[in-house]
């Protein structure tokens, strides 16, 4: 029981990062970025990367080097979803709903099959394992690295959310989500903001993925696929657009699915998430924390 | 169709000086064969005339998935082309039919045909399951729904034991025999599988002109005004998915038919990517375009099998171009295009230069 809450917990909280971009893009425009689940996927090889040009790295430093290594695929995937957005997106901003939307799609298979064509189609075994001992709290197995993982991506979400209420930039942030015509005539610099949400969110990705790189060992193109999908279910349990949402959505589905999978047999683990998305969807489309919004004309 | 062309006229003329230069001689006699009627005859003439030019078993293997492959896109178009609903698991729609025909048939050992009842009920019940709950929000819902509906029949049929688990279902029976007349020859097969697929792409080609149709393009191009005139948009819009469903479980039976064996590998995402990117290179509610479309992306395949490792990331690359650069698609439906020009539907820029303009109007 104490094991399932914490599997939970663990896996919940690689949602969450996700899910936050994924709300945050949703907030300020209006789009599902279907590449966001890719730019996990690109966070990790980025670190891959990094991480094998280096060499062997003592398994004292592992953790030092990890974190280095997280930084600077945070920097480059964010430089990276900024590029997508200027690019991919922002030409359409103005189009139909279905030209961005197919836009999206385009831009994750250029994400995928550009990393599959650059680094192989193969699974990459992740150069930094991290190892550290075990210890048993109320009968569930927890690891250090385990502790450590979380308390990264707990850091990132405080600081997300204090930059979100706190700075001007957030308050922009805000106030583009709710008109962005009218922010514009504000005087907000509605363009700097976007890009500096996508960069954000996708930087916000690119840790959780360089985090799972790290903790499950082995990485491949197609990995951002499914999560994508489990960050969408998480965004929309916690009410998409609300960034606390997504945090609450994240670790939500992390517990769900810890005792879906422990009920219904693991092969049955996705399968639970998108019929718990699809329930949400049509029992409650606003999810937990999200107002009721009314669809503007 | 006569009378948009003739009411538009005046309006068409400020959009004129855009279109017109931009069109040599050569293109313009182009579209005059695209465009004519007779265009649907002769494609269907060559594509029974084909086989009399080479029928090995390879070109017939392709030309029959060819012909499914055009089959799914006609249905897709009705989703995507006619209501402007994004569907990413469409593939899924197929495997339902595929199955359904491949566990029936298997289990009272009946020719495929006889199946189809039991693969329309499963196909629409797939679609109302999907559509009736994601219809009512906004499209992109649906998108990433469907998206995980996908996955969801495939994971599925992976792990159940009816489906046969991840190695799916073999030896399933021909379509039809009566004495000695064996639908399931090769050539005999391909002329069947062409002769549905005719049909069925008149059929969509009939629907996407019908009262039904016209309601499909109002809801895509602007669904409040829409729903405004009194269009149950609801209504229309699960219509459309259900319609698509059926197409694609369709294509589902003659898939089964053809390989005589399912297995959850055929229908990973990358599959209903590939529909899409067909009904999207072919111009988005344009028919012709489409058939276009699935025809080059399911024969390039054969054509560049040593670049498959560039193939999807050019795929992806041509997605984003020609979304920019034509959001209607390559070739889109012309009768829709000088309704687009002088509305001020949301977002109705057929060109990526008028955008801003559009927008700060708004």
């Amino acid at each position: 029981m104490t094991q399932l809450l914490w599997d939970g917990l663990f896996v919940g909280s690689f949602y969450a990062l996700i899910a936050l971009g994924y709300s945050m893009v949703y907030g300020i425009i209006k789009l599902l970025n279907f590449a966001h689940g890719d730019l996990y996927m690109l966070g990790a090889f980025v670190a891959f990367a990094m991480l094998s040009s280096l060499g062997g790295i003592p398994a004292s430093l592992s953790i030092v080097s990890l974190l280095v290594v997280l930084m600077l695929s945070m920097v480059i995937s964010g430089a990276a979803g900024v590029v997508i957005e200027r690019f991919a997106y922002r030409p359409l901003r103005n189009s139909p709903r279905l030209a961005l939307l197919i836009s999206a799609v385009g831009v994750s298979f250029i994400l995928e099959y550009g990393v599959s064509a650059i680094a192989g189609p193969n699974p990459r075994a992740f150069p930094v394992r991290l190892e550290g001992e075990m210890f048993m709290v109320l009968g569930a197995r927890i690891t250090m690295p385990q502790i450590v993982l979380m308390l990264i991506a707990a850091v990132l979400m405080v600081l997300l959310d204090t930059y979100i209420r706190k700075t001007s930039t957030g308050r922009a942030m805000r106030s583009i989500s709710l008109d962005r015509t009218g922010s514009l005539l504000m005087g907000i610099n509605v363009n700097a903001v976007i890009t500096r949400t996508f960069f954000i969110g996708s930087a916000l990705a690119a840790a959780a993925g360089v985090m799972a790189g790290a903790h499950y060992g082995n990485i491949n193109f197609l990995m951002g696929f499914i999560i994508g999908l489990k960050a969408f279910t998480a965004a929309v349990i916690g009410g998409i657009g609300n960034i606390r949402g997504a945090m609450l959505g994240g670790l939500l589905l992390g517990f769900i699915e810890a005792f879906g999978a422990e009920w219904f047999g693991g092969e049955w683990r996705d399968v639970f998430a998108f019929a718990i998305l699809i329930l949400f969807l049509t029992l409650r489309p606003t999810g937990i924390l999200g107002e009721r919004v009314t669809e503007r004309v | 169709m006569t009378t948009t062309t003739t009411t538009d006229s005046p309006n068409a003329a400020p959009s004129g000086p855009k279109n017109v230069p931009r069109r040599g001689r050569l293109a313009t006699s182009l579209s005059t064969i695209l465009e004519s009627k007779g265009l649907g005859w002769g494609a269907l003439a060559l594509a029974l005339f084909l086989p009399l030019i080479n029928a090995s078993p390879y070109a017939l293997n392709i030309m029959t998935t060819a012909a499914i492959f055009i089959l799914l896109a006609s249905g897709l178009n009705i989703v995507v082309g006619y209501c402007g609903l994004l569907d990413l698991g469409y593939i899924a729609f197929m495997a339902v039919g595929a199955y359904t025909a491949g566990i029936v048939a298997k289990s009272f050992m009946l020719p495929l045909i006889f199946t189809i009842p039991a693969v329309l009920v499963m196909t629409i019940l797939a679609g109302l399951i999907i559509g009736a709950p994601t219809l009512r929000l906004r499209s992109d819902y649906l998108a990433i729904v469907t998206l995980g509906f996908g996955e969801i029949v495939r994971i599925t049929a992976n792990n159940i034991s009816v489906t046969g688990g991840p190695s799916g279902i073999f030896g399933i029976p021909g379509i039809l025999k009566i004495g000695d007349f064996d639908l399931q020859q090769p050539a005999v097969f391909y002329y069947f599988t062409v002769i549905v697929v005719a049909v069925f792409v008149v059929w969509s080609a009939r629907l996407g002109k019908s009262r039904l149709g016209r309601a499909w393009r109002f809801v895509r191009e602007d669904e409040d005004a829409a729903e405004a005139m009194g269009i149950h948009t609801y209504k229309v819009k699960l219509l459309a998915y259900i319609f698509g469903a059926i197409w694609g479980g369709v294509g589902g039976v003659l898939f089964a038919a053809h390989i005589s064996a399912v297995s959850p590998q055929s229908f990973v995402f990358l599959q209903s990517a590939l529909v899409l990117m067909a009904v999207v290179m072919g111009g988005m509610g344009n028919m012709r375009g489409v058939i276009i479309g699935a025809l080059v992306i399911s024969l390039l395949p054969e054509l560049l099998r040593d670049l498959a490792a560039y193939r999807y990331l050019a795929f992806g690359l041509l997605l984003v171009v020609v979304m920019i650069f034509r959001p209607q698609g390559l070739w889109p439906s012309r009768a829709s295009e000088p309704e687009r020009d002088d509305g001020a539907a949301a977002g109705a820029s057929a060109d990526a230069s008028v955008a801003p303009a559009k927008g700060k109007s708004r």
